[in-house]
């Protein structure tokens, strides 16, 4: 497999499973450097789709384009069937409808990036509670259920500079989970963290798989990539360079770059 | 009480400062009283044009962006005292044209109100400033998070960006609030009879100047002091969530 055609559709080609988010021929130009030069890619509801490539290759982009933190320049994105109206130069022609979208979404960040004046509990309710209007005592509730899932359940009242790299990125995900995603993103969620905490976020997320949440994984870590994902995508350059079933790229890599890729990052 | 005072010297100057007439606490206190009245207004009407103009000077337009770095320069330049004294008169004559068109008598403009706009718009030059810093210090993360979650706008402001700002703009804040309880003393230039104007006319109908300007300043320290007290608790609350600078013994 080559280079792909931007067009077809990329993930399980099963047809009749149901979508959970199809992107079309994505482009993304910051001025004149252009990050993302036709990206397309499908999601079924319960795959999990690892997005790797070097550094530079736009794989965050591509994620943050998804829920709109950055702008995309043109093409078409459809979350749960329905599709994100966007203008002419990319720009979302409907706030709310972006707005609505998002909260579908759970993002985790590599830099976690909690709400420091609130505690890790306060930080799970809040969506649900101020942007979903969940009463409180419900969101509660729920909240103390995720946090003990991740292993935070002790630590809801404290505020998050108190705790390791790895318990806030449990706790960001713990946040992510609360408000019910149908799509899970994930930026690069160890790449922050010292390598003895990568592990515990790691077990978190490959639980999460392994219900069959849907996600959208960019990572760095090729073993997790390749034991967690039902789909790999390689970004070389703003373009798939390569994709497959993980045992295929992973264990027969085509195109010479994945080859040299894959020999770098061991 | 009377002894001491007889000890020290003081009883003449008890007798003046006494709450009731012939003494001048009376006018002194309320002397005090319309000055924090004017403190509060000004400061509050400040930190609302600071938020917004804060906001437009990061998010606005390019119209939006100069005009309030026009502003804010200006305001900024000019000495408190003559901007007082211009939009002091500016303002009451121009409210005046405006009432004399439409063909009402003139307006008698109420004294506060006039102490209110004219500090509040210096002290929203020095807010926007102050609060535009606080604002651009927030981790940007979090704002991207609140985004990426789908809060609108003004949700976004009230439930991350201000509460995290405060930590930030809380001693900036406390400068200014400050700033306007002493700025007060400015609008005796236009007749407004706040602490230093009943001060002086007390002086001066005395002739007791050490006496009532010591017991003014003794007052204004106290609003100074009882204001330390208060922002000292508000900026805890800020910076909760914050581990302490000092590290070790926390």
């Amino acid at each position: 497999m080559g280079v792909t055609d931007p067009a077809t559709d990329t993930a399980i080609e099963s047809g009749r499973q149901e979508e959970a988010i199809r992107v079309t021929d994505l482009h993304k130009s910051f001025g004149k450097l252009e990050v993302l030069k036709g990206v397309s890619l499908t999601a079924q509801k319960g795959d999990v789709v690892a997005i790797i490539g070097g550094s530079g290759s736009g794989k965050s982009t591509f994620l943050r384009c998804i829920n709109f933190l950055e702008t995309p320049s043109a093409g078409q994105i459809v979350v749960n069937g329905e599709e994100i109206k966007m203008r002419r130069d990319g720009s979302p022609v409907d706030r709310r409808q972006i707005e609505r979208i998002r909260t579908r979404l759970g993002m985790v960040f590599q830099a976690f990036n909690l709400w420091t004046h609130r505690t890790l509990l306060e930080n799970v309710i809040e969506v649900p509670v101020y942007v979903l209007k969940v009463p409180r005592a419900e969101a509660i509730k729920r909240a103390r259920v995720l946090l003990d899932r991740v292993g935070l359940g002790d630590k809801a009242d404290t505020f998050p500079a108190f705790l390791s790299g790895g318990q806030q990125q449990r706790a960001a995900i713990a946040r992510a989970l609360a408000v019910d995603p149908s799509v899970m993103l994930f930026d690069e969620p160890t790449s922050a963290l010292d390598p003895e905490l990568v592990g515990e976020v790691l077990t978190v997320i490959r639980d999460l798989a392994a219900e069959g949440r849907t996600m959208l994984l960019v990572t760095h870590e090729m073993k997790f990539a390749r034991e967690v994902a039902t789909h790999v995508v390689y970004l070389f350059e703003g373009r798939i360079e390569e994709q497959g079933p993980p045992e295929e790229l992973f264990g027969n890599p085509q195109s010479a770059r994945l080859q040299q890729f894959l020999q770098t990052v061991g | 009480m009377d002894f001491l005072f007889e000890t020290f010297g003081l009883a003449e100057s008890a007798k003046l400062l006494s709450l009731s007439p012939p003494g001048w606490g009376g006018n002194l206190l309320r002397g005090l009283a319309n000055s924090l009245q004017i403190a509060f207004g000004a400061f509050g009407f400040g930190l609302l044009i600071g938020l917004f103009g804060a906001y437009g000077k990061l998010y606005g337009g390019v119209v939006l962006r100069d005009l309030l770095a026009v502003y804010t320069t200006v305001i900024r330049a000019v000495p408190e005292l003559v901007l007082i004294l211009i939009l002091y008169y500016v303002g009451t004559d121009l409210i005046n044209q405006v009432a004399q068109a439409m063909g009402y008598g003139r307006v008698e403009i109420s004294g506060v109100v006039a102490g209110i706009w004219v500090l509040g718009v210096v002290q929203g030059a020095y807010a926007t400033e102050v609060l535009r810093g606080a604002i651009q210090a927030i981790p940007s993360g979090q704002i991207e998070a609140a985004r990426a979650y789908g809060m609108p706008p003004f949700l976004l402001m009230r439930r991350v960006t201000i509460p995290a700002m405060m930590s930030f703009a809380t001693p900036g804040l406390a400068n200014l609030w400050l700033i306007a309880t002493k700025d007060t003393a400015l609008l005796a230039i236009v007749g407004f009879s706040e602490l230093t104007l009943e001060t002086r006319q007390a002086a001066a109908s005395t002739r007791a100047y050490f006496t009532f300007f010591l017991a003014a300043g003794a007052l204004y320290l106290l609003v100074t002091l009882f204001s330390g007290v208060v922002f000292g608790r508000i900026e805890k609350w800020a910076r909760r969530g914050q581990p302490s600078l000092r590290g070790g013994s926390r």
